[in-house]
């Protein structure tokens, strides 16, 4: 099998399936339990979290471990939203942001929010003056993700956190579940008071979020509880996991530059291969991520392909998997202004550390002979 | 602006009579090891001064450990220059320019120790000063009340510039006051005490009372943090005594004098210490007290409580406000540890109603009333641990589970 879908979820490292497994076994009390037993595994939780601020260069502030990437989100936006409503209730965020985002940001304008959606230019990018033009003596909260989880463009994190930075008031969330581990993201030169990202996706275990939260920020909690987490996330720690994340992340931000490397490699040789397809069509413009390579064929149901490239083996996704199963056209595309048929025909290509220049070409090959295939069929499958 | 050196000032009164070189060898063994972490720097001495040269090594971080350290009045980042008239003129401009807000006004204070340069410090006021006004237009002279102070100090080796004078902690080098044992209870007051002290030059090692399993694991962790905290102050690892205090509370606890218990408590603390500072060579012992702030800190407890031992007891925070004791806890770091929510045996056995004017006829009698009291001090004394803990000492937190999972 060829899993070309390292944005949806990644395999893990084997030392972190290790750790969590010894962990698992050896560490079973809860940590929030007074006798020796707990303190011990709670204090694996406080290593595991000194470990992610020193891989993400953190000095102040207070990194929570949530149960996923959506979590971390909800938990920062509604949370953030509640607390300072007070102070304002307009929010920004933009049109391209994942579900976790954007349907929280939904909901929060169901309870009476005003929120500002920025359309992304053609290329797959939101512009900080957009953020400064929307921006209202009301705003409190800005969301904007780092690297799209469909098309991979990568926005300007740090001129949006610059300019934020004459506006105290506003709190400046980023959702980095695709790029922590794969870009650097420098939370505190960026002038970021919120970031999310999540264990499965650089290669750490399902069912493990990280939320950053700048020291002067308070968020309401979504659950009633205990007080675990410092009060934000109550529920018993999942352990194992975030000792193994934690690992994850390390192993993942020590190896990053390098990785990097190859990916980019990768990307220019499918990039290639792609070009020679004329059905084809890349999305998304400069500035990419180097693991994400996203493209249509305009005129054909995604799925049949998705099926197709699985008959030769090799695993790739339609969009995001949070709404893959949903038939609609892409939102992000559309939010790119693609037409509805560009829009409905997206497959995203996502690279892991496993992958080598052969892999690359197998792809390359299967896919020509996909669009040899379903040629005659064109329009016909929309 | 690139910075190549720092110039350290120790202030006057290190500098007197025959204790001046002890000092000034103090203050530099103590720098050297503050700044082991950073690669490269060499050091030289000048009357009542020391340069630290940077030699690469950026300036914040090292003047950020440097304001930390004790005996340093002040300090300065420097640039030099050779004694030459034209290249002094062109640094000086050079770092006039780089400062980040623009002043309106300026003087220049030159000061020529090495007489053989060929101007005057009055002639190199003018020659100086003027370049920098012709290079900066706008800005203008004043004498008396200037923005900015630019010195310039030509020495033989070479000429120093620089117009920042950044104060730093004071007080003397470690350990050129002699040694002193601290008790430290993890509450907010001693390790601001143990800070003072340290400021004072006083070599410090700190004695905990722990009374397991009364008091917890945690009790004990956080005054391991609050010991590490303060040898970052001193550069230098300090030794933490743990000392077993359960069968001596829990005795005091049973002799049914529950307004006394404090008073008898603190009473057997000194003791043991005095104990352990025969042993260590040690002075005299610093408490956090501070007057009236609990019942044991009136001035009829000190007076019963401090008759228990012979060392002089200094109390550094003994007039302090305890809002004045918080501000110094949060400035050195030890406030949030401090108030992590862990008992401690100060707090354990805590009567209703404890005496605010012990009687002390009464608490020697009652002390001679419990059975083998003296043996049960020995005991304390003589079950003590002694940790060395450093600022890089791994907390429990980091040391937890295997190396391999993280």
């Amino acid at each position: 099998m060829l899993y070309f879908d390292h944005c949806a979820s990644t395999p893990p490292y084997e030392e972190a399936v290790q750790t969590m497994a010894e962990v698992m076994r050896a560490h079973y009390a809860n940590p929030s339990s007074l006798h020796a037993a707990g303190t011990d595994a709670d204090k694996l939780i406080e290593r595991s979290r000194a470990l992610v601020a020193s891989q993400l260069q953190t000095r102040g502030g207070t990194w929570l471990f949530t149960g996923g990437g959506t979590e971390s989100n909800n938990l920062a936006i509604q949370g953030a939203a509640r607390q300072y409503a007070g102070r304002g209730k307009h929010l920004i965020t933009t049109m391209i942001e994942h579900p976790s985002v954007f349907e929280t940001f939904g909901r929060l304008e169901r309870e009476g929010f005003r929120v500002t959606y920025l359309p992304a230019s053609e290329s797959g990018h939101v512009r900080p003056e957009q953020v400064e033009e929307a921006l209202t003596g009301d705003t409190v909260l800005v969301s904007v993700m780092h690297v799209n989880n469909e098309i991979g463009t990568v926005q300007p994190i740090e001129r949006i956190g610059s300019l934020l930075k004459r506006h105290p008031k506003v709190l400046f969330h980023v959702d980095a579940v695709q790029s922590v581990g794969k870009l650097p993201v420098r939370i505190e030169e960026w002038g970021i008071d919120l970031l999310s990202a999540s264990a499965h996706k650089l290669r750490g275990p399902k069912g493990v979020g990280l939320l950053y939260v700048r020291d002067g920020v308070t968020l309401q909690p979504l659950l009633a509880g205990g007080a675990q987490e410092s009060g934000y996330r109550p529920g018993t720690p999942n352990v194992p996991g975030i000792v193994a994340a934690a690992k994850a992340l390390r192993m993942s931000t020590e190896t990053m530059e390098e990785r990097g490397r190859r990916m980019a490699g990768l990307k220019a040789r499918l990039l290639r291969l792609l070009g020679v397809i004329p059905e084809l069509r890349v999305n998304g413009g400069e500035p990419s991520a180097d693991h994400i390579v996203h493209f249509s064929y305009p005129g054909m149901k995604p799925e049949v392909i998705v099926h197709m490239l699985e008959q030769h083996g090799i695993m790739a996704s339609t969009k995001s998997a949070c709404s893959s199963k949903d038939a609609k056209p892409s939102r992000v595309l559309l939010a790119l202004g693609a037409s509805l048929e560009n829009a409905a025909g997206g497959i995203r290509i996502s690279f892991g550390d496993e992958h080598r220049e052969r892999d690359v070409d197998r792809l390359g090959e299967a896919l020509r002979s996909i669009v040899e295939q379903l040629k005659p069929l064109e329009r016909r499958l929309t | 602006m690139q910075y190549e050196q720092i110039v350290l000032r120790y202030g006057d009164l290190t500098m007197k009579g025959r204790n001046r070189n002890r000092f000034e060898k103090r203050m530099i063994d103590q720098v050297r090891r503050a700044l082991a972490g950073f690669d490269g720097i060499s050091y030289f001495k000048a009357y009542g001064r020391l340069y630290v040269k940077l030699n690469g090594q950026p300036y914040e971080p090292v003047a950020d450990r440097l304001k930390d350290l004790f005996g340093i009045t002040s300090l300065s980042p420097v640039i030099s220059s050779e004694a030459d008239l034209a290249k002094i003129q062109a640094a000086a401009l050079e770092l006039m320019r780089a400062i980040p807000v623009q002043p309106a006004t300026f003087k220049v204070s030159a000061k020529r120790a090495w007489k053989g340069y060929p101007h005057t410090s009055q002639e190199m006021n003018h020659l100086v000063g003027g370049h920098v006004l012709r290079g900066l237009p706008g800005l203008k002279v004043d004498v008396r009340n200037p923005e900015v102070e630019l010195r310039v100090d030509i020495q033989e080796e070479a000429v120093y510039l620089f117009h920042e004078v950044i104060p730093a902690a004071g007080g003397f080098p470690y350990g050129s006051n002699g040694k002193a044992l601290l008790l430290l209870s993890g509450g907010i007051d001693s390790p601001v005490a143990g800070w003072m002290a340290l400021r004072k030059g006083l070599e410090l090692e700190a004695v905990h009372f722990h009374s397991y399993p009364f008091t917890s694991e945690q009790a004990k962790e956080k005054v391991v943090e609050l010991a590490k905290r303060l040898s970052y102050f001193s550069g230098e690892p300090i030794k933490l005594h743990l000392v077993p205090f359960t069968d001596i509370q829990t005795r005091l606890a049973q002799s049914n004098n529950d307004n006394l218990i404090i008073t008898l408590m603190r009473r057997a603390m000194l003791r043991i210490t005095e104990e352990l500072a025969a042993r260590s060579g040690a002075g005299g012992i610093v408490t956090g007290e501070s007057l009236g702030q609990v019942a044991s800190q009136t001035l009829p407890s000190m007076n019963v409580i401090g008759r228990s031992a012979e060392l002089p007891l200094l109390k550094p925070l003994i007039m302090m406000d305890k809002q004045e004791i918080i501000d110094i806890a949060m400035r050195i770091g030890t406030y949030d540890t401090s108030i992590l929510p862990y008992e401690d045996c100060c707090t354990l056995f805590l009567p209703k109603s404890p005496t605010t004017n012990p009687n002390l006829k009464i608490v020697e009698k009652v002390e001679s009333l419990i059975p083998d009291y003296e043996a049960l001090l020995a005991a304390a004394a003589d079950g003590t641990e002694a940790v060395m803990l450093s600022p890089d000492t791994a907390t429990a937190a980091q040391a937890a589970g295997e190396d391999s999972w993280f």
